[in-house]
């Protein structure tokens, strides 16, 4: 895939990160605020994924990314489900996605026990997701002869 | 054993993304894994047949109900529950053991156990789910897995197969969400137990819900008029998925789901039980007419499933009329047992003559009957347990095919549907036909017997393992016809549809 002009590339390296971290900030934020997992999640990928627009690639870096995303998604599912399981071993009555962390003051940032851990590793999920989606579709149209 | 019903998602679930992350670093981790973890449901959910009694209701996350009304998502657990989950867990480990050798003629066998995994924890969900968003969820998750298995094989015909398969089964989806909307809009919650008794009694509006299920759930299941994607989906698959498809994920996505909703939720009217056992039987006679001029084999075992999906729903369809018109309970329960046990037998044999179906193409690549033949002196395992397989879906003694068949035929000349029962003999004797068509022209035709200069070996013992096991269980299931044993299996499932909206009262504890 080309990449775009000078002028789409450094507005591109200027937004990119501002992106991310609205994104961070929607997913820590979750359990407060509209949004959370997924909508954070979703902002996040596009902070990589205007990048890759901007720049252009090549497939094999592409497949790379690829494999590595594929890795922090399973790994993140894993982890939401670790969390979930640990609330059976930890809450005492054996309850699948019981909260069993401290529920903190209400308003607060660090409160609502495990929610926000959930919210971050859905965030990560979502991410990586929405950014193989797009490599996946990269890939498609670049292997396709013209 | 209340809090081990969790277990069932967890363990299939996990197991799918430790596949996804160490498949990939420890060679053979995924196969060594995934039939473990099966194994173990297995023993979990056969322990939950023989030992568990009533309703099992398990609150996610232990929100307790407020003022009576159900805030937590519920499990809920009871005799039918049970039956299906044995099913799903004994035969998803049969198909996956066997999946071991089978997998070696594809490349990408990560990517392939993850899935089965994932459709396996979608099944369980959608089985022990007591909240219908759920069921829809877990559905989506099995289906999703299963398009892109079935696309598998990644030749033309399969993507074909898979893409008409999507898109049938996106209508149905559509349908079903836009039908659990409307209930949601009627009554405010999502729990079956709790809409049960929201739910106003009669009325268009409930008529029409349960229609718009009805066809979701019914394309689904590939019952008659919305049939038309099983015979690519179930043929083009791999063998092992396709025993997971007839045999399990069409039962557990389409019919359990349709039994739990008009016995347990909606109140049986006598409209609704006439359009299921009308489009039961149509399936049956339809499906077991177009069986048999069918030349691949895969496609004849797919159309067989359609045909013996209608005799499922034509027993429980029988009770379900003799229920709404407050008729003899015994002959009604009669007739739910035929179709229940139908439903256990033809998982058994159904996924037996795909892995059959399965060996033959692994060894001949070959699935056209035209051109095989003779294949019974050189795969003498597979010849036989397919042979067992046949006799038992035709329904001849002392095979488990002839009880459930007799059961709902007894059931329906006793409720007075002569027709049905007539027209059970001879879809019976049809289905007798078209499988001996194939027994003949694979296994014994002796006049194309070029298939034994061709070199080829029986097949590995991993899927000959599950083939004798699948066979076994063909001769065992006939010992349900036991009073003693089949009060521990069949009837505690029977129970659950006959008692009808007694489930709100087991679920919520009222």
């Amino acid at each position: 895939m080309r990449g775009m002009t000078i002028i789409v590339r450094k507005i591109t390296q200027l937004v990119a990160p501002v992106i991310f971290l609205y994104g961070l900030y929607i997913i820590v934020h979750g359990h407060l605020t509209p949004g959370g997992g997924f909508a954070g999640g979703v902002i996040m990928a596009g902070a990589f994924i205007l990048p890759i627009l901007a720049n252009g690639s090549i497939l094999p870096n592409l497949r790379k990314e690829e494999a590595g995303l594929e890795l922090m998604e399973s790994a993140a599912i894993l982890g939401f489900l670790i969390i979930a399981g640990l609330g059976l071993l930890f809450s005492g009555s054996l309850i699948f996605f019981s909260n069993f962390l401290h529920k903190g003051i209400l308003g607060k940032l660090v409160s609502a026990g495990f929610i926000p851990i959930e919210n971050i590793v859905v965030g990560v999920e979502v991410c990586a997701a929405m950014t193989t989606i797009f490599i996946a579709l990269t890939v498609f149209s670049e292997e396709v002869p013209k | 054993m209340n809090s081990l019903v969790p277990l069932f998602v967890i363990i299939p679930l996990g197991s799918a993304f430790l596949m996804a992350i160490f498949g990939r670093i420890i060679k053979g981790f995924n196969k060594v894994l995934l039939p473990l973890a099966l194994l173990f449901l297995t023993y979990l959910s056969i322990k939950f047949l023989l030992g568990a009694e009533g309703t099992i209701t398990y609150q996610v996350g232990g929100f307790a109900p407020v003022a009576g009304v159900p805030i937590a998502i519920y499990l809920a657990v009871d005799g039918l529950s049970r039956l299906m989950l044995t099913i799903i867990s004994l035969i998803g480990f049969l198909a996956c053991f066997y999946s071991i050798s089978y997998i070696n003629i594809y490349t990408a066998e990560r990517k392939y156990l993850i899935l089965f995994s994932l459709m396996i924890a979608g099944m369980n969900g959608i089985v022990i789910s007591g909240d219908i968003f759920n069921i829809f969820v877990f559905l989506e998750i099995a289906s999703i897995a299963s398009y892109a298995l079935v696309a598998f094989g990644i030749d033309r015909q399969e993507l074909e197969a898979s893409f008409k398969y999507q898109v049938l089964g996106g209508v149905a989806s559509l349908l079903i969400l836009f039908s659990i909307g409307f209930l949601y809009w009627r009554t405010g919650t999502l729990n079956i137990a709790d809409i049960s008794t929201q739910l106003p009694y009669g009325g268009i509006f409930v008529k029409f819900i349960a229609m718009v299920f009805l066809v979701g759930f019914g394309l689904k299941a590939a019952i008659f008029p919305f049939h038309s994607w099983l015979p690519d989906a179930h043929s083009s698959a791999p063998s092992p998925i396709s025993a997971m498809l007839s045999g399990v994920l069409i039962k557990a996505v389409g019919l359990y789901v349709i039994f739990r909703l008009f016995f347990n939720m909606f109140a049986l009217s006598h409209q609704i039980a006439m359009i299921i056992t009308v489009l039961g039987t149509l399936s049956m006679v339809i499906g077991g007419l177009l069986a048999i001029g069918q030349w691949d084999i895969k496609r004849l075992l797919a159309y067989s499933s359609i045909s013996q999906v209608g005799y499922i729903i034509l027993g429980v369809g029988i009770g379900m009329l003799i229920l709404s018109r407050q008729g003899n309970t015994a002959v009604a329960s009669l007739a739910i047992i035929g179709g229940i046990f139908h439903l256990l037998n033809h998982s058994v044999f159904k996924s037996l003559l795909f892995l059959s179906a399965g060996a033959v193409e692994f060894r001949t690549g070959e699935r056209n009957m035209k051109k095989l033949g003779g294949l019974a002196e050189v795969l003498p395992v597979t010849s036989s347990t397919s042979m067992i397989a046949s006799l038992s879906i035709s329904g001849l003694p002392p095979f488990n095919g002839f009880f459930s068949k007799l059961l709902i035929i007894i059931a329906a000349v006793q409720a007075g549907y002569y027709l049905l029962a007539l027209l059970a003999v001879i879809i019976s004797i049809v289905t007798i036909g078209y499988f001996m068509k194939m027994q003949k022209f694979t296994f014994f035709n002796r006049s194309r017997v070029f298939w034994q200069d061709r070199n080829i070996r029986e097949v590995p013992f991993v899927m000959c393992f599950s083939m004798i096991i699948l066979a076994l269980l063909c001769f065992a299931l006939s010992l349900l016809m036991i009073p003693s044993l089949r009060d521990v299996v069949l009837t505690p499932a029977v129970n659950v549809l006959v008692e009808g909206l007694k489930y709100t009262n087991a679920v919520l504890g009222y």
